[in-house]
């Protein structure tokens, strides 16, 4: 992975000196709190509805085994002894106290690590596939870009007052695992008609009160071209973005309003200024960062793993677990593993501190030392020889990391809701306690086969409902809680924003309906397609005829 | 208005005019983009230095022929958190190849300063008597930039390399 030289070091240590001034300004009240808010947002503060929340970036999902020990210290040290994972590949503190925050920003910076611009009204930390570099069907390694975009959009001077935030997305795999078009920015590596790679661009996908699924602007950016671009678009956005509403400010709505047609002229016009200039990386600055991502010291192993085999007919449990949450690597005798953070009953995301160092250690037993953490809200360990698996399992289950249920029903994604948000208008985390609660029974689970519930507390859809296959949405009427659904929501490669299906439910309800679209699913199913496939071939009618026939 | 140059204050020669109010005989004078666009002769016809007000909705595309005529551009931030202006600056810096000064004017803060100047930006209205401490601390305190800008600062991927050719 991407070590830090005395360059990058220096940047998060002056940041973390800059940013305890703040703190003292602030507590001095020599900064008022509307003139500190865009400094704390800058790191990644947010004041919730019980105390601040503080979010640290893990550029796109890596981790390495030291790092994860030190969040799982500053979770005991300074928080309640958890850590929250995010669907944007990053951890949350809920509980930090102001005055710890720029101790806890230096305990970052010791393992190269920070909180710059995981808020506010600037780019956004850059995810990626949590497969990157050891899918099979990767074209190149999307993690070197996403590094180079990190550094160039690290305290970018001219875009670090946005309309609005910015989140960009790199995949290298032409199956979208990081939901590219529903970014700002969606980045898709491509080949040209020589062979050479390069990047299909996409622009003003997003989430929130108005999602959209993005379209291309480009179809191949050769890579060398590729800050130079993002320049560009991001000058027209700086220009162009409506600042007159806030909820109008995204990209998004630019492309919306203006035409993706218009955008892209505008955006062409812009690069053709710039391109060819002082933002083409040298080359060997992309061979220094690529040379961090070169593939560990992998042995030489069989394909068929014999022993791996005969553990799974023998262990049932353990065959349902490495059917489900395992992974198919690029090199031979290696498995990809997803450690589930969605226990039956548990709130999806969150891992306590024990946890996270259990995890480093497994990571440095088992996987060259690094983790990676999954815009679904999981952890992988991403280079597992198959032959440890059933000892890795065997103490993932210790630790309770090894539930069979990978993109299953209750692998739910939920934000943090009205346990936490001061946006929300809904609880979330109780009502995937609930349908993970449900639909406990693992057999049933594996039946059902895959299928996304994503839930958000409120239109801002952090929770990304828009895209799941069965989206759930908080809402308020009269001081109670309902829930809106919406089927046939998808962020892969075939990404679709779900239909309302109807009236909203009652919090009592709500589970009950969830169950009722399943098992018309179910009915409905041929020759094993999935809940997605189904809906697709027969539309919101039978679901909805089922939902609301008794009223 | 106390003005920041090249981190001491200054005394402010400008004067801006507002739309309504009579151009001084003399004197550097600073006047709006509508009053440039309708009086634009008379103004020329003036025997002192002009400069120019822009709106954050106002790009200096709008007056890219006419750069040498004015001895200021000044940029405004309404509000802090309304950046075009950092666009503006690095247009009229690197696309126009304006040298005269370029000002921030509105809510200007400590804490945007090094971004102004990476952008291009050499004089600030401030507010506050204490800026150009301020100002000493602000410009110094993050030395590493990870991107070319309008300043002559070097983006460490140069850095790097350099360093390595040198070895
Ligand atoms: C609890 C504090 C949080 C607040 C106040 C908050 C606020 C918001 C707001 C206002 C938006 C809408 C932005 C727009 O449409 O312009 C949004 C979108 C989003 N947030 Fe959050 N959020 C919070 C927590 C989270 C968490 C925990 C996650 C990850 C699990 C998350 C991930 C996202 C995502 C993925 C989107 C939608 C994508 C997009 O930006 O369009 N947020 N959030
Ligand atoms: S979706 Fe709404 S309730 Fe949920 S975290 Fe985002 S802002 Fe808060």
């Amino acid at each position: 992975m991407y070590r830090y030289d005395e360059y990058d070091q220096t940047l998060v240590d002056e940041r973390v000196r800059q940013f305890r001034g703040q703190v003292a300004r602030r507590l001095a009240g020599e900064l008022t709190e509307d003139e500190f808010k865009p400094l704390r947002l800058m790191n990644g503060l947010y004041l919730q509805l019980h105390a601040y929340m503080l979010r640290v970036a893990i550029p796109y999902g890596l981790l390495s085994a030291a790092q994860m020990r030190r969040l799982a210290h500053i979770a005991r040290r300074y928080d309640r002894g958890y850590g929250h994972f995010t669907t944007r590949q990053n951890i949350q503190y809920n509980w930090p106290k102001l005055e710890d925050t720029p101790d806890i920003l230096a305990e970052l910076a010791s393992v190269e690590m920070h909180a710059i611009q995981t808020s506010g009204n600037s780019f956004r930390n850059t995810t990626t596939d949590q497969y990157a570099g050891v899918a099979a069907d990767e074209i190149e390694d999307p993690r070197v870009y996403c590094e180079i975009i990190r550094q160039w959009s690290t305290l970018h001077p001219e875009f670090s007052f946005l309309p609005r935030k910015f989140k960009i997305a790199v995949t290298g795999a032409p199956n979208d695992r990081a939901a590219v078009r529903l970014h700002d920015i969606g980045l898709i590596m491509r080949r040209g008609d020589a062979g050479e790679t390069g990047f299909e661009v996409i622009v003003g996908g997003g989430q929130g009160r108005t999602p959209f699924v993005g379209p291309t602007i480009r179809e191949f950016l050769p890579k060398k071209h590729l800050l130079s671009y993002l320049e560009a678009i991001m000058r027209v956005y700086n220009q162009l973005g409506r600042r007159d509403n806030l909820f109008k400010a995204r990209i998004k709505i630019l492309v919306h309003e203006a035409g993706a047609e218009k955008v892209t002229e505008m955006v062409e016009e812009e690069w053709r200024h710039i391109k060819d200039g002082a933002l083409d990386l040298p080359a060997e600055e992309v061979e220094r960062i690529r040379a961090h991502f070169a593939p560990p010291p992998y042995e030489t192993l069989a394909a068929a793993q014999p022993a791996f085999e005969e553990k799974k007919r023998a262990d049932g449990a353990f065959a349902t677990w490495a059917d489900t949450n395992l992974a198919a690597h690029k090199v031979p005798g290696y498995a990809i593993v997803n450690l589930s953070l969605k226990p039956v009953g548990g709130i999806p995301g969150d891992a306590t501190a024990d946890q996270m160092d259990a995890v480093a250690d497994l990571a440095e037993h088992y996987s060259f030392g690094e983790i990676r953490v999954t815009h679904e809200q999981n952890l992988v360990l991403a280079d597992v020889r198959r032959t440890d698996l059933h000892v890795l399992w065997r103490k993932l289950r210790d630790i309770g990391l090894a539930t069979p249920n990978l993109g299953l029903v209750s692998d739910i994604i939920a934000c943090p809701g009205l346990d936490y948000c001061g946006l929300a208008n809904a609880r979330s985390i109780p009502v995937a306690q609930r349908i993970g609660n449900r639909f406990a029974d693992l057999k049933r689970q594996h039946d059902i086969g895959e299928l996304k519930i994503k839930i958000s507390g409120c239109i801002n859809a952090c929770g990304h409902h828009h895209v799941g296959h069965i989206g759930i949405l908080g809402l308020e009427r009269k001081g109670e809680e309902y829930y809106q659904i919406t089927l046939g929501g998808s962020a892969d490669q075939d990404a679709a924003i779900g239909k309302i299906i109807g009236p909203a439910f009652s919090s009592e309800d709500v589970v009950d309906a969830v169950e009722t679209v399943v098992n018309t699913y179910v009915e409905l199913r041929q020759n094993g397609e999935r809940f997605i496939d189904t809906y697709r071939r027969v539309g919101k009618e039978p679901f909805k005829e089922r939902l609301y026939a008794a009223a | 208005m106390p003005l920041l140059k090249d981190g001491v204050l200054v005394d402010d020669p400008w004067v801006t005019v507002d739309d309504g109010t009579q151009l001084p005989m003399d004197g550097p004078a600073m006047v709006s983009l509508e009053r440039w666009q309708a009086h634009r002769d008379e103004l020329l016809g003036r025997n002192a230095p002009l400069g120019i007000r822009l709106k954050s909705d106002q790009s200096p595309a709008l007056i890219a022929d006419d750069l040498d005529r004015f001895a200021v551009v000044a940029l405004e931030f309404p509000v802090f958190r309304d950046g075009r202006a950092y666009s503006y600056a690095r247009l009229l810096r690197e696309r126009y190849g304006y040298r005269g000064e370029v000002r921030a004017v509105g809510e200007v803060l400590r804490d945007q300063f090094l971004f102004m100047l990476r952008c291009g930006f050499d004089a600030f209205e401030v507010r506050d008597e204490n800026a150009a401490g301020q100002w000493r601390e602000a410009v110094s305190e993050i030395s590493v930039v990870y991107q070319p800008a309008a300043d002559s600062r070097t983006p460490v991927w140069a850095l790097r390399h350099r360093r390595s050719a040198a070895e």
